[in-house]
């Protein structure tokens, strides 16, 4: 380890888990695969001191996610304490249960900005990939009332090889629900995806048809759709800089209140985050020693430590090193520096073949957390 | 871009002062910018009101700057935060 201790910023934003309660099953959500009850959640009003708690730390956007955000009754008055506290909020949802009753009071609440995930233009296929018979239906009548209420609509469709094929059409849908932006984002492999997969992962011919049908549309819609981007690590020549590094940026609240770098970091073995009854979060960002593990470029190993690159993508994904490769101290196998990035070619081979069913995401096909 | 044009943040799109970093920030929706010095005294002068043209004016009497100079820089700025939906018409 490096005897310099790395300057530390405050975090720009913060990911509020506020439950895992969801009514789709997407099969690629980014969620743990041991999904918190309902029973573990945090209270309207501790969620109200973890925002004035982010306020205080500097944090600028909060991001309320889930599972489904609006299955908490209780979601305007968070939203309202995180306004009060100083934070730009959005709200991550797949419109289930928003009608315009509830957007007004979130708007009231100082609500900024509304994410809405779309899971494939064609209804069928969208409401096959959400588990949900109506699912497409009620995400049109969402986008319908963000619209009426006046807030900015930002599209998010996640993208894998049994959508890739209408990825045109999914930029029309998003044109057509009045978004100002679109999100198109390659699934990332973790949890419930990793799981998935074989049933998931484009081809290379796939993957090149969809960049090129991205960047024609960002020139054809200019000024009128943003599209923001995403593409597979599996394709990938260099890691993504994941979070923007290590506990530089981004802190996640867990539904029961863990404190983590990034959504899937509880996953990672050996170390412990606190939650928020045992500390502030300043004290966890500043001193917990399970933020400082990845900080910075101390830990790295070869061959991220004398690569120029290192402060450009902080070595990749811990969590992606872990899975791939049973370490988290590794460098990201997306890397094509790592001696382990062969394991990407092996899993690209699964492109090729007959997609197996998909895991649906839920309480059933959950695994329980190691206590 | 007509030099008559009026810009405008839209009211989702918030410029403020952070006392935390002492530093301007741009919040929008998904995203955060820090824009640098020169950003900032350009963005300080999208008021709603000012034509492009005027914000130039501004700058140039502002910095003792040719507005020549620094025309096609301001445009080609504010052109992109049009592109981005961080300002609007």
């Amino acid at each position: 380890m490096s005897a310099v201790e790395p300057e530390i910023d405050p975090p720009l934003a913060l990911l509020a888990e506020l439950t895992h309660r969801c009514p789709l099953g997407c099969p690629y959500c980014s969620n743990p695969l041991a999904l918190e009850r309902s029973s573990g959640e945090l209270d309207a009003a501790t969620w109200g001191r973890v925002m004035q708690e982010a306020g205080e730390l500097g944090v600028l956007q909060v991001h309320f996610s889930g599972g489904e955000p609006l299955a908490r009754r209780d979601l305007a008055e968070i939203v309202a304490q995180a306004t009060t506290a100083g934070l730009y909020g959005n709200l991550i949802t797949s419109g289930i249960g928003l009608d315009p009753v509830r957007m007004a009071a979130l708007k009231q609440a100082g609500l900024e900005h509304v994410q809405l995930s779309i899971q494939d233009a064609d209804a069928a296929a969208g409401d096959a990939v959400a588990h949900r018979a109506s699912a497409q239906i009620e995400k049109r009548r969402a986008a319908g009332i963000v619209h009426e209420a006046g807030l900015p609509l930002t599209v998010n469709a996640v993208v894998h090889r049994q959508n890739l094929g209408r990825l045109e059409e999914i930029i029309a849908l998003a044109v057509e629900l009045g978004a100002e932006r679109l999100e198109v984002a390659h699934v990332q492999y973790y949890g419930w995806a990793l799981r998935n997969r074989a049933a998931l992962l484009p081809s290379r011919e796939q993957l090149d048809v969809a960049t090129a049908t991205v960047e024609a549309a960002r020139a054809r819609l200019a000024g009128r759709l943003v599209i923001d981007y995403v593409v597979p690590d599996y394709y990938a020549h260099r890691p993504k800089a994941c979070m923007g590094g290590w506990g530089r940026r981004f802190l996640n609240v867990t539904p029961s209140g863990r404190v983590l770098p990034c959504h899937a970091a509880e996953t990672l073995p050996g170390l412990r985050f606190p939650t928020v009854a045992e500390a502030s979060l300043s004290e966890i960002w500043y001193r917990s020693p399970a933020f400082a593990h990845f900080r910075g470029t101390g830990w790295m190993p070869e061959p991220c430590q004398s690569c120029n690159r290192r402060e450009m993508d902080w070595g990749g994904c811990r969590c992606q090193a872990f899975v791939l490769t049973g370490d988290a101290a590794r460098t990201d196998p997306a890397c094509a520096l790592s001696p382990d990035h062969g394991l990407m070619a092996n899993a690209r081979e699964t492109a090729g073949q007959e997609p197996p069913e998909f895991i649906y995401r839920g309480y059933a096909a959950a695994i329980p957390a190691e206590t | 871009m007509e030099g008559g044009t009026v810009l405008r943040f839209p009211p989702y799109v918030k410029f403020r002062f952070d006392e935390k970093r002492q530093a301007w920030i741009v919040l929008a929706p998904e995203r955060l910018l820090l824009p640098d010095e020169q950003a900032v005294e350009i963005l300080k002068l999208v008021d709603g009101e000012r034509s492009v043209d005027a914000v130039i004016d501004a700058l140039a009497a502002q910095f003792d700057a040719p507005r020549a100079e620094i025309a096609g820089d301001v445009q080609a700025m504010l052109q992109d935060l049009i592109d981005k939906k961080v300002l609007q018409r």
